[in-house]
């Protein structure tokens, strides 16, 4: 059968009733959101489902939002249904003085370097995660890079001219 | 039947052009040690570099037969660090990079010389950026830096010469002074 957004919309409101929310489309893309606590039993959900099958994890990102007290961090998973080629994007919020969300590396192998990226720059901690450790970045950064308070440009450097980097 | 072409007959081509002040005489020559050591040192210096970006395709173009390295006693490009006497950095350095070039100098035997090429490898350039290093001088001593994004062959060739001016004229013991280990010393190499 033929997968349509409605269809997945439908499903994850009969089985998580209105703890699911926030349904959009951008793009034809059927995007929802859940509570930090649910993101395993949602994953878990769209994998096992007979007709759904979600089951390979494109990409695991999150994205710093500084005006949004208490749900400052998004974490967003692609999922793809590749025997239908269908695809969802499924987003979790926490906020950032406690960013603990679980880890997805026992339902898909591919969140684990996915996990430690995210974690690497933004601060996410996935609970459970066998090895969350720095993965692109030096060991020696004590920052976050990709949160928004910290400025994008080396600050160890005092001799660069601003007005040639186009910040004067 | 006069030969079509005439070359290196009339006398205005000169093999040597310029060899260490000195007295000269019938069957003798005379000069001090480190001018005739310098000498050596500058026309046989062989080159690692240490290509990581668009600076190392000017760079492969400059050893190619067009602009012809070789010509400046530098055909041998080594990749082993112990055997190479100038480091030529070109691209640009992550943070995470950082490391691996101070083992490669590390590697390298005394006398060593180091050229940054291009504005990454001397400033960071356009990185302006967490992961990128600010120059590699932050973490090894540099002899001459060669301005560019990426510099010409010209200007890596130009760069070349202003170290084999550095290396003719350098004293044998400057790699023994206070002033050298002090350098050394606020870099954390020994």
């Amino acid at each position: 059968m033929e997968i349509t957004n409605e269809y997945i919309q439908q499903r994850l409101t009969e089985k998580f009733g209105d703890q699911v929310t926030g349904f959009e489309e951008p793009y034809g893309m059927l995007t929802f959101e859940a509570p930090k606590e649910l993101n395993l039993k949602v994953l878990q959900f769209l994998y096992d489902d007979e007709v759904l099958k979600f089951r390979f994890l494109t990409d695991l990102c999150a994205v710093h939002y500084p005006e949004q007290p208490g749900r400052e961090l998004a974490v967003v998973y692609h999922l793809h249904n590749l025997e239908n080629n269908v695809r969802v994007r499924f987003k979790v919020f926490a906020p950032i003085a406690a960013p603990d969300v679980f880890s997805a590396t026992a339902l898909f192998s591919a969140a684990n370097w996915m996990e430690r990226e995210t974690y690497d720059f933004f601060g996410v901690n996935f609970v459970g995660h066998p090895n969350l450790k720095r993965i692109l970045n030096v060991d020696e950064m004590d920052y976050f890079p990709l949160r928004k308070e910290y400025p994008l440009e080396d600050q160890t450097r005092i001799d660069k001219d601003d007005e040639m980097f186009g910040r004067g | 039947m006069a030969r079509p072409v005439r070359f290196n007959i009339k006398g205005d081509v000169k093999l040597v052009t310029e060899g260490p002040e000195g007295y000269a005489g019938e069957g003798f020559f005379a000069t001090t040690l480190d001018k005739l050591v310098g000498m050596g040192r500058k026309n046989s210096m062989w080159p690692l570099p240490f290509a990581t970006s668009c600076c190392g395709i000017e760079f492969m173009a400059t050893m190619a037969s067009h602009y012809d390295f070789a010509r400046f006693g530098s055909e041998r490009v080594g990749f082993s660090p112990r055997q190479c006497d100038i480091l030529m950095v070109m691209g640009t350095i992550a943070k995470k990079m950082g490391p691996v070039v101070k083992e490669v100098y590390l590697q390298m035997a005394e006398p060593r010389w180091v050229m940054a090429v291009g504005a990454c490898a001397s400033s960071g350039g356009i990185f302006d950026t967490y992961s990128v290093l600010q120059g590699i001088d932050q973490i090894i001593p540099v002899d001459v830096y060669v301005p560019g994004c990426p510099p010409r062959p010209e200007a890596i060739i130009d760069g070349f010469m202003k170290v084999q001016e550095l290396v003719g004229k350098e004293s044998l013991r400057r790699r023994n002074s206070d002033r050298y280990k002090e350098l050394m010393n606020s870099y954390g190499i020994q």
